[in-house]
């Protein structure tokens, strides 16, 4: 086809020959074109990318730091809201537990000074039926002697003394009583 | 009216021929024997021009969130960063991304201004521009690959992992095929892209002026040649950016291929 194109144009130029002007003037302007924009312009690019890339992974490591950290303290609030809970719970059973040992310790006492009372009062009276029995004893022996004395017409309260009479018969009523009772 | 047709006639000359690509010369005006100053080379250091103040512009105050203007010049930066040196070539084709895009762009403006009204010619329809930039892709990819490997590049490009018996006729044509028709393919395709597309649109556009002149009842035939000449614009402009990231993409296969460790 060119070489048609070349017989009917009767051309001096082949389009497949480079004109060598046109490669000096295409190198020198190429050469200046790479010059500017491969040192000026697209390094800066670079830069730009690099600072734009830096940003958005900056933002997302802050984000995620913060959501870390929001998680974090969560967990802690949580840890710290059962601990609080198990402390409430503690100090809770600890009532229960004191309040039932001070009931436990006012009944003690309460019972312990009932009993006192009860075996100091029956101490008293027992003791009062000793002396009432001491006193009875010695009245119902004189009484007897004398009453025996004025029946018989003498004195027998010198030989009773001496020979314990009373007191032995008194001891038989205590022992046949006592055996009753 | 015939007059007026036989004035268009001689005025729309057709068919097409290579001396169209050649334009008189600007300074000095109308020469046909020197080549420094067309409108070619206009358009040449019109490409450099642009380029370089729109870049500097929109990288001036570079900032995280982008203006318009930055956020298009780093797209284009990012695209042939991304999808073009670091797809083909791996990590390392970052080191390569400033070259690559300067070389896309460059490009990709010297062949838009087959459709800008007014210049409708690419400075890329002379082979002289295609065939600069595909000996800097050539020496580049030789000059890498012998880096990497030493003199072990030789048998790394021209012996491929095949048995012995076929290497006889394998290293010639991997010889043939790398280290000649590279730069000679990538220089061609882009110069024949950028040439057929400046001949179509002037097939069509003065076989449009030929045809009402031959004879005014093909004028519908003509006006149908014009809007073909419009379709095929729009078909140039995707040309046009095709072209760019095929050579781009086919460079960075290159210097990928030099840089790799097996074949």
């Amino acid at each position: 086809m060119l070489n048609i194109l070349a017989a009917e144009g009767g051309t001096e130029h082949n389009p497949i020959i480079p004109l060598w002007q046109e490669l000096v003037l295409g190198t020198i302007a190429f050469a200046i074109l790479c010059f500017v924009l491969m040192k000026f312009v697209f390094p800066r690019m670079e830069q730009t990318f690099r600072a734009r890339v830096d940003a958005i992974e900056g933002g997302l490591k802050r984000a995620e730091a913060a959501q870390a950290e929001a998680n974090e303290l969560l967990e802690q609030y949580r840890v710290q809201l059962s601990e609080a809970r198990t402390e409430a719970a503690r100090i809770r059973d600890e009532a229960r537990a004191d309040a039932e040992e001070i009931r436990a310790d006012v009944l003690a006492k309460a019972r312990e000074e009932s009993d006192r009372i009860i075996s100091s009062g029956r101490d008293a009276l027992a003791a009062q039926r000793e002396s009432i029995v001491r006193d009875l004893r010695a009245e119902v022996g004189t009484l007897a002697v004398d009453l025996a004395g004025r029946i018989v017409g003498e004195s027998l309260a010198d030989e009773a003394r001496n020979r314990g009479t009373v007191e032995r018969f008194l001891d038989s009523l205590d022992t046949t009583a006592g055996g009753r009772r | 009216m015939t007059g007026q047709s036989i004035v268009l006639a001689a005025e729309v000359p057709f068919p097409p021929s290579v001396e169209d690509f050649y334009l008189p010369s600007i300074v000095p005006w109308g020469g046909h024997e020197s080549y420094w100053f067309t409108k070619i080379t206009l358009l040449l250091w019109l490409s450099v021009a642009i380029l370089i103040i729109f870049f500097l512009v929109a990288s001036r105050k570079p900032q995280l969130v982008p203006t318009k203007k930055q956020w298009i010049a780093e797209s284009l930066y990012g695209f042939v960063r991304n999808n073009i040196s670091i797809d083909m070539i791996g990590k390392e084709g970052v080191r390569f991304a400033p070259y690559l895009a300067t070389l896309f762009s460059f490009i990709f403006i010297m062949n838009i201004w087959a459709i800008v009204p007014g210049a409708q010619i690419s400075p890329n329809s002379h082979i002289a521009f295609p065939a600069i930039l595909a000996v800097i892709s050539w020496v580049m990819f030789i000059y890498l690959g012998f880096r990497k490997h030493g003199a072990g590049y030789i048998k790394h490009a021209l012996v491929p992992p095949a048995p012995w018996f076929i290497l006889p006729i394998l290293v010639p044509i991997e010889f043939f095929s790398n280290f000649i028709v590279r730069p000679f393919s990538l220089a061609v395709r882009l110069f024949a892209n950028m040439f057929a597309g400046h001949m179509l649109l002037l097939v069509f556009t003065l076989g449009g002026f030929a045809m009402i002149n031959a004879n005014l009842w093909l004028a519908p035939v003509s006006v149908l040649s014009w809007v073909m000449a419009i379709a095929l614009t729009f078909l140039d402009f995707a040309i046009c950016a095709l072209q760019a990231y095929v050579f781009t993409v086919l460079t960075a296969s290159y210097i990928q291929g030099s840089l790799a460790e097996e074949h």
